[in-house]
């Protein structure tokens, strides 16, 4: 076993012995590093939700030039249409219905889809946690709940979810990989339409506010977004047709500007947890220096004692940068923080690969920090050290 | 002169700057001390008394001359290779006992062994060992805070002597120490010479405590000007 190794103990000790300053230090990392880890699992989420994949096969088709689901409003047979052209294996039409059409962080997606389109297009992707597809069937009013927004408004099987002025029965609560499907309920379309007929008295039956399109090739995502646009091109709604991430990132570019902005925040929390770390194992040095020079005179290395303030640094990011990470990881995981704008939703990715980035990032740069003031402790002239002392 | 002696100084020389003016601390000196001598370094301030036994530790590093302890000739080496010395070469007792205020007497004590490979139980044994020779078996957890200045001072010592040193050089060691404790102190340096053989050298400005060396040697302005043989 090194030197270093049986020195641990007294890098934990002097940590451990100086508790106030340990634990405003490691409360310092720990805040910047919940900030950092937040800031990157909006970013995770943004990216997740918005950028394309080779794999991808979905369409949204939306009423050309509006931008919002209460402005959206194409006629429901266009459904028909659309599964005509070569290329599309499904078409669901969709009535979203949302509490709040701005950015925010709690907002009630309702999405109303036929009956036999729900089992057979969106199920296969969803996974059942609680309740049944049967119950779902049976009552008219009733919802299937994604995952995120029952553990949000805290609703199980059984209650009833109120927004936007509708009120509908949980049937059953979905797991899904999609952030669009964790944050949204199904409903029936007839009751959705019925309902919004009766918000808005604007005679909503038969509209719908989007067709959720599946095609049979990913590399044909485009060619048949433009074929159904030149369907509809000369009808009285037409549409504009995106792939399904492309469409999130529209609907969502105030969230990703702001995840942009939140980028440059996360650094901010990463240069604050540097700083803090190097300002406190300076201070620390400036107050040992006596000690220092002790053990250089016990036959303590420059490059051990170099060593050994370097993993104090380090200590200090893993346990501020442990309690940081978790704090936000526990709060991101629990609190299904979702950011949501003319009803698409970025959900905050709170992944083990976010948490562990940002403790690696707190470790490592604890690290660093540590470094000037390490080197400078390691070159202390002993006898200058004790006069000064 | 003698090329066998355990501690040989050949025209050792210091000098350092305090801005543009050149101080000259210890000048040629020429020094023999033989292996077991308990020897007194007396002298007034500024005579170089303390560079002297900074350079015999290995602390400070002598401009010119050379500088021999046990047939390493150290005044050559590297900071690195000054530190490994010393770790196996010399304890150090200091006036001001410095000890690392957030460890414990026995993890004090327990440092310089922490530099080499041994297994725990035998580091507990040493360190048990040293506690109990300099009177402190029942202080293993206290705090130097918690210590008087007497008791602060034999836990520096047997963390000096915890490694089995060759060389104990010591710093004005009862120079903070009221009588008793000082008497204390000085019996127990007595002892580690007598029983234990150990070569001490120690800086003193105090005659009575001096006299309890076998030499005492003055320095004036860097250069030695008497021995005294006690």
């Amino acid at each position: 076993m090194s030197a270093f190794l049986r020195l641990m103990p007294l890098v934990l000790r002097q940590l451990a012995r100086r508790p106030v300053r340990t634990a405003l230090t490691a409360m310092g990392v720990a805040v910047a590093t919940f900030l950092f880890v937040s800031v990157r699992a909006m970013e995770r989420g943004v990216r997740d939700a918005t950028e394309a994949r080779a794999s991808d096969t979905k369409l949204i088709v939306y009423r050309a030039n509006r931008f919002c689901p209460f402005t959206s409003q194409l006629p429901e047979h266009y459904v028909e249409r659309i599964r005509r052209i070569p290329g599309v294996t499904g078409a669901v039409p969709v009535r979203i219905v949302v509490n709040n059409c701005r950015a925010s962080l709690d907002v009630i997606t309702f999405r109303g889809v036929p009956e036999e389109d729900f089992e057979r297009e969106i199920m296969p992707s969803l996974r059942i946690s609680s309740g049944s597809v049967e119950e779902w069937e049976r009552r008219g009013d009733s919802a299937m709940v994604g995952s995120a927004l029952a553990a949000r408004r805290g609703v199980g099987v059984g209650d009833r979810l109120s927004g936007a002025g509708i009120d509908v029965y949980v049937a059953g609560i979905v797991e899904s990989d999609e952030p669009q499907d964790r944050n949204v309920a199904y409903v029936h379309l007839p009751f959705l339409q019925e309902s919004a007929r009766n918000l808005t008295s604007s005679g909503a039956g038969g509209i719908v506010t989007q067709f959720n399109v599946t095609v049979a090739e990913s590399t044909r995502l485009e060619e048949i977004a433009s074929a159904i646009d030149a369907e509809f091109e000369r009808d009285p709604a037409p549409t504009s047709t995106k792939p399904e991430r492309a469409f999130v990132a529209r609907a969502a570019r105030d969230i990703i500007e702001v995840s942009g902005f939140a980028r440059w925040l996360g650094f901010g929390a990463l240069v604050a947890v540097f700083a803090l770390v190097a300002n406190a194992i300076a201070l620390g040095m400036q107050d040992r220096v006596r000690d220092i020079a002790i053990l250089q005179t016990l036959g303590f290395k420059p490059a051990l004692v170099t060593n050994l303030v370097i993993a104090e640094g380090i200590l200090l990011g893993l346990l501020g940068g442990l309690v940081g990470a978790s704090a936000a990881w526990l709060a991101l995981r629990f609190g299904h923080f979702t950011l949501a704008m003319e009803g698409v939703n970025v959900e905050f990715a709170a992944t083990a690969g976010v948490f562990l980035v940002g403790w690696l990032a707190a470790l490592a740069i604890g690290g660093l920090a540590s470094v000037a003031p390490a080197w400078r402790a390691g070159r202390t002239d002993i006898v200058s050290s004790f006069r000064a002392a | 002169m003698s090329d066998q002696s355990f501690i040989r100084c050949r025209r050792l020389t210091r000098t350092y700057h305090r801005g543009d003016v050149e101080i000259t601390p210890l000048k040629d000196l020429d020094l023999d001390i033989e292996c077991g001598e308990f020897l007194a370094l007396m002298g007034p301030s500024g005579s170089g008394k303390t560079t002297l036994l900074n350079l015999l530790g290995g602390i400070d590093q002598p401009t010119s001359g050379s500088l021999h302890i046990d047939d390493e000739g150290i005044h050559g080496y590297s900071r690195s290779a000054l530190a490994q010395w010393r770790g196996r070469t010399i304890g150090y007792i200091f006036q001001l006992y410095n000890l690392v205020p957030v460890l414990t007497a026995y993890e004090n004590v327990e440092l310089p062994l922490l530099l080499h490979a041994m297994p725990r139980r035998d580091r507990h044994a040493r360190v048990a060992a040293a506690l109990d020779l300099v009177g402190l078996s029942d202080r293993h957890d206290h705090f130097p805070r918690q210590l008087s200045g007497g008791q602060e001072q034999r836990v520096a010592i047997a963390r000096a002597i915890v490694t089995d040193p060759k060389l104990l050089l010591a710093d004005e060691p009862t120079g903070d120490l009221d009588r008793e404790s000082a008497e204390q102190v000085m019996q127990l340096l007595g002892r580690l010479n007598t029983e234990l053989g150990k070569t001490i050298v120690m800086v003193t400005h105090d005659a009575k405590i001096a006299a309890r060396a076998h030499h005492t040697l003055i320095l004036e302005k860097g250069k030695l000007v008497t021995e005294v043989a006690t």
